[in-house]
């Protein structure tokens, strides 16, 4: 006998949300307000002493928002998720609800420019260190791990060199230490690949872009997966030990496998407030109601533009990880058999007047659809160069180290119709290519 | 809190006050493939509001050593080992679903030991369906997909948490999945044998409450009423739009007809 339990289609458009009992409403009301009255006296001490559940203030929760994070936890497979303003505030949450002073964190180097700099310079003056690895080498995890070690951290599409992280593997070794796994799975939405069901403990999105999909709000959340054992080895007192900010509070003994959003939510969003606003969590609800229907296009769009630029004479690289010649081809049809997601990096052939940096800009300056925009997952089509903008704070050791050339584009393939892309994409390439000298 | 039951490690959640067995005394008893996690709706209150809390992890459960045991009696005779343990001569008994069934039968057979008892999701006989009898011995995880799809009303399987964030259907399913391999299968063997309830409810002489769910498949609240009937004086409680699994689904209204039963003087 099968279980009767809502699929990931009817989850999108549902999960969460009951029709409001006392309007009838369909849709998810937004409800724009601050505070919450209480019952009575005992009622409001219960909440506060999370004796109840409900809400106090909207910077902890807020009923809106609530409903987009049980829809993501539960297309992502998750016993809760905590949602945020942005996948930044998301990373940084998450990071302070497992650790402090003297902790290490293992991470991919294969990470948004964003992620890099709040690892490499921001942290530190937490006390809080991160050794970046190579995404394609798992031993290099399993080396840079140290004693004071408290997480193991990657994209599995890589950001912007398209590394593909063998989060089954990484995620071993990660256990085998006694430490959990959050992966950013931005790029890939739970669409493409449910990362806890490969073996990661916690999951991380920026749900601004393809779970939104239309670009009109920011967003972040982090799922929790609820089987990771944070008593085992004692490292994540956090979660293990009574905490004096919630009346000597265990989280891990009293809600188990809630324990991590409880308390990312009873601290981080309390203390560091980065809560996102009930009318970005409506806009986010809208975006998520069609992801799969979106993703199957963004899919089949980037197959025809992957096509195309191979095809184009003016291009002098293209890479995506469902090509077979893209180095961990084997590895994304196994843990992505619906496809590597939409982002492809490619360089435009520079020639005598003009380098690959130049080809590449009089490219960006060229395209008439395409949107020159720092964003990806748009249901509008974007590119951008990421060693002038998004990752331009990197040294160029740490630029090689994250799988960036000079003259890389990033194109976030839309959902517009495909031949008016690729004649776009035509006109611009021939200006482009122009411009340099490497046609007449 | 760290208990010694018949010389094996026992766990039990406090409800995050310090345990005063001077206190009139809750034990919470968890259902088949559970934990004391299920309660954590309701164990903060009872324990910052002048109880003892002791929700407890049975023997091979959760943090708790010790075998499994192998019948619903064999389980209820351990309440009172777990009642010296903490140094408490009689405490109210809520169970949950196997847990009740250990509840009614640690009622009727030690009537001493027991103040009160509230049965949720309950029933005199609790066969289980052989598919997930033989997915659970076979720690197949669609025993827990099975177990939460059954035990968790129709809206509820839309979600919304009563707890903002928290997800209805896959918390359940998680916490079953913690449990170590051969649990939930020898916890519905259990429930499956047990054919004493009719019997062992007319041994119940403390105040009783059965709390039923409206729409639960696994108890049905017929099956629920009809042992209200042979406990003396038993006082019911049907909770609306609610499966099984009332401590969540349904939270408030179970804590609520529980601080009403268990004040009760």
């Amino acid at each position: 006998m099968d279980p009767k339990l809502y699929k990931f289609d009817t989850l999108s458009l549902h999960g969460g949300q009951r029709p409001d009992a006392e309007t009838g409403a369909r849709a998810v009301p937004i409800y724009q307000t601050t505070s919450y009255v209480f019952k009575d006296s005992d009622h409001a001490a219960a909440l506060f002493n999370l004796e109840q559940g409900g809400h106090i203030y909207s910077r902890i929760s807020n009923p809106t928002v609530a409903v987009l994070e049980e829809r993501i936890a539960a297309l992502e497979g998750g016993s809760g998720a905590v949602a945020t303003a942005s996948g930044q505030s998301a990373l940084f949450a998450a990071i302070m609800t497992l650790m402090g002073q003297g902790d290490h964190i293992v991470s991919s180097a294969s990470l948004y420019g964003g992620s890099v700099n709040l690892f490499q310079h921001t942290l530190p003056r937490f006390g809080i260190e991160t050794t970046f690895v190579n995404a394609r080498k798992p031993e290099e995890f399993r080396n840079a791990i140290r004693p004071e070690t408290r997480l193991v951290f990657g994209e599995i599409i890589g950001n912007p060199g398209l590394e593909i992280l063998d989060v089954p593997e990484i995620s071993k070794i990660a256990h085998e230490a006694g430490l959990p796994l959050l992966i950013d799975a931005t790029f890939n939405t739970p669409y493409l690949c449910r990362a806890l069901e490969l073996g990661a403990d916690l999951v991380s999105h920026s749900v601004t872009k393809w779970m939104g999909g239309h670009g009109v709000a920011l967003g972040g959340a982090v799922v929790e997966g609820g089987r990771f054992d944070w008593d085992a080895e004692g490292k994540f007192p956090t979660l293990t030990e009574p905490y004096a900010g919630y009346h000597g509070i265990n989280f891990f003994e009293e809600f188990g496998p809630h324990a991590f959003s409880m308390r990312m939510r009873s601290e981080a969003m309390r203390d560091f407030g980065p809560a996102m606003s009930p009318q970005n969590a409506f806009y986010l609800l809208q975006g998520l109601e069609t992801l799969p229907l979106r993703m199957d296009r963004h899919i089949s769009n980037t197959k025809i533009m992957l096509e195309f630029l191979q095809s184009s004479e003016e291009v002098a690289w293209v890479t995506h990880p469902d090509l077979p010649d893209h180095p961990d081809h084997e590895l994304a049809s196994r843990i992505l058999p619906k496809g590597a997601g939409s982002i492809v990096a490619f360089g435009v052939k520079s020639g005598s007047s003009g380098g690959g940096r130049e080809a590449g800009a009089a490219f960006i300056n060229s395209v008439q659809l395409a949107s020159h925009l720092a964003n990806v997952g748009d249901a509008k089509t974007l590119v951008i160069h990421p060693a002038s903008t998004t990752h331009a704070q990197m040294d160029s050791a740490t630029m090689k180290q994250a799988g960036l050339t000079e003259d890389m584009i990033r194109l976030s393939v839309g959902l517009e119709d495909v031949n008016d892309l690729i004649d776009d994409f035509k006109q611009a390439l021939r200006k482009a290519a122009k411009a340099t000298g490497a046609t007449k | 809190m760290k208990l010694q039951v018949r010389g094996a490690d026992t766990f039990a959640t406090t409800g995050g006050h310090p345990f005063d067995p001077e206190q009139p005394t809750i034990v919470f008893v968890h259902g088949a493939g559970m934990n004391r996690i299920v309660w954590y709706l309701q164990t903060r209150y009872f324990a910052h509001h002048g109880y003892a809390v002791l929700a407890v992890d049975l023997p091979g459960h959760g943090r708790s050593q010790g075998t499994l045991l192998g019948s619903v009696q064999e389980l209820a005779d351990w309440i009172p080992d777990l009642l010296d343990s903490a140094g408490v001569a009689k405490a109210a008994l809520v169970g949950h679903s196997m847990g009740s069934l250990i509840a009614l039968e640690s009622a009727a057979r030690h009537p001493d030991r027991v103040s009160k008892l509230a049965l949720l999701g309950v029933a005199s006989k609790m066969p289980v369906h052989p598919d997930l009898l033989n997915a659970a011995i076979a720690d197949d995880p669609l025993a827990y997909e099975l177990m939460m799809d059954w035990g968790t009303g129709p809206v509820g399987h839309f979600g919304r948490h009563p707890v903002p964030g928290f997800s209805l259907i896959l918390g359940g399913q998680k916490l079953l999945g913690v449990e170590n391999p051969g649990v939930l299968g020898n916890d519905l063997g259990l429930c499956n044998d047990y054919q004493s309830g009719m019997e062992s409810a007319t041994k119940v002489s403390c105040p009783t409450l059965i709390v039923m769910g409206s729409e639960d498949k696994m108890t049905p609240p017929k099956q629920g009423g009809k042992l209200a009937t042979a406990i003396p004086n038993a006082n019911r409680q049907l909770i609306q739009d609610c499966g099984h699994m009332m401590m969540i689904e349904k939270s408030d209204q179970t804590l609520q007809a529980l601080k009403a039963h268990l004040s009760n003087k």
